[in-house]
């Protein structure tokens, strides 16, 4: 008897759970336009319905060599490897901004390969290390 | 070992006991704010902003970990009614949010000098800021509900539905695109934060993990100790 109703609330619970977990799925998969921070440039050159009055961002490499500093602009290309943008932005960029480390910029479209940037962020990647071992990391791959 | 958190153990529980816990734990802060202040080197992109990682990390593993605890015991609770279950996990609650407000703050610290911006609305940041909503509701039905049985009803329902987005937490930076980084300490590879911050990393983590344990112990008591006295001296 105790048994049977123990199993009953198990069976319940999970069923609930499953339900749950199901409708949050499907929320997250539907927003998921929304919940992505950033779009790669492989994403832009893929999308067809991109709407170039409305603010979006776009993430990745500052690419080596590209950054153009004038007097009251920056230029510099956002790459994946795969497809590039390049950005002008004016204003003072964050610190941590510099080639080849990680980018976030927020902005309009101005076609599928250029970009008028209001905002950047930088974005700090997952490896942390003493400068002395970066250098010396450095050393080995040149 | 399970069965030093038997609500009779716990009553007796000396502060004796607690003080030498405590002196453990002023001990290894004391070794770990050295290290994560002083004698743990700079970050080669970050600089000095890298020791905010020291309090922000273990913070958010144990606000995290706190939570998948609450939410475990309520599916006990709710499916073999262990009475000390829901105890167990409104004594958790305080301290849990507390460690996730630390952890949002100090990660907005963080994110000013790094990224450059206090707060952004990616799905890590917004997934924490669910976290914690879900630990004030959670606080808040055992404070408004004053009776027992339905406010233990209701507050581990909650707690099992908060359950859902701890692994939305965890794999939301590999899910998706976020400003967030992905994790550096995983389960499969090798850290990919160097030796000399990973091990100030982990002693401030065991000394964060005690400090919740004596909170939770004092917490755990006072909370038995009212129920005794509501229910004068039955059996728990």
């Amino acid at each position: 008897m105790f048994v049977k109703k123990v199993k009953l609330r198990a069976i319940f619970l999970l069923s609930f759970l499953t339900i749950i977990s199901i409708i949050i799925f499907l929320i997250l998969k539907s927003l998921e336009e929304n919940v992505v921070y950033f779009f790669s440039p492989s994403d832009i050159y893929n999308k067809s319905n991109i709407s170039f009055n409305k603010k979006i961002r776009i993430g990745g490499l500052v690419k080596k060599n590209s950054i153009i500093t004038k007097k009251t602009s920056i230029n510099f290309i956002v790459t994946d490897y795969k497809n590039e943008i390049i950005v002008t932005y004016n204003g003072i960029v964050p610190n941590l901004f510099a080639e080849e480390k990680g980018v976030i910029v927020e902005g309009l479209l101005n076609d599928k390969k250029y970009f008028v940037a209001t905002t950047i962020l930088a974005k700090h990647d997952e490896n942390y290390m003493p400068p002395e071992v970066a250098s010396s990391l450095n050393n080995i791959k040149n | 070992m399970f069965k030093n958190f038997f609500p009779n153990k716990i009553i007796s529980l000396k502060y004796s006991i607690i003080k030498k816990l405590l002196i453990l734990m002023m001990l290894i802060f004391f070794v770990a704010l050295a290290f994560a202040l002083f004698f743990s080197p700079p970050d080669y992109i970050q600089g000095e902003t890298v020791r905010i990682m020291y309090v922000h990390v273990p913070s958010s593993f144990i606000a995290i970990s706190c939570f998948a605890i609450i939410g475990l015991a309520s599916i006990l609770n709710l499916i073999f009614k262990i009475k000390i279950m829901p105890i167990i996990a409104k004594s958790l609650a305080p301290i849990g949010s507390v460690f996730t407000l630390i952890s949002m703050v100090t990660g907005s610290l963080w994110g000013k000098p790094t990224w450059g911006v206090w707060w952004v609305w990616d799905a890590r940041l917004t997934s924490m800021l669910i976290l914690f909503l879900f630990y004030i509701a959670y606080i808040i039905v055992w404070k408004l509900i004053s009776s027992y049985q339905t406010a233990n009803k209701i507050s581990s329902i909650l707690a099992i539905i908060g359950l859902l987005n701890l692994p939305i937490i965890k794999y939301s930076v590999d899910w998706w695109n976020t400003l967030h980084q992905p994790s550096s300490i995983t389960l499969t590879s090798a850290p990919t934060i160097h030796f000399e911050m990973l091990i100030p990393l982990i002693i401030m983590l065991l000394g964060m993990v005690l400090f919740l344990l004596i909170i939770f112990l004092m917490k755990y008591k006072t909370e038995l100790m009212k129920i005794k006295l509501k229910t004068g001296n039955k059996k728990y």
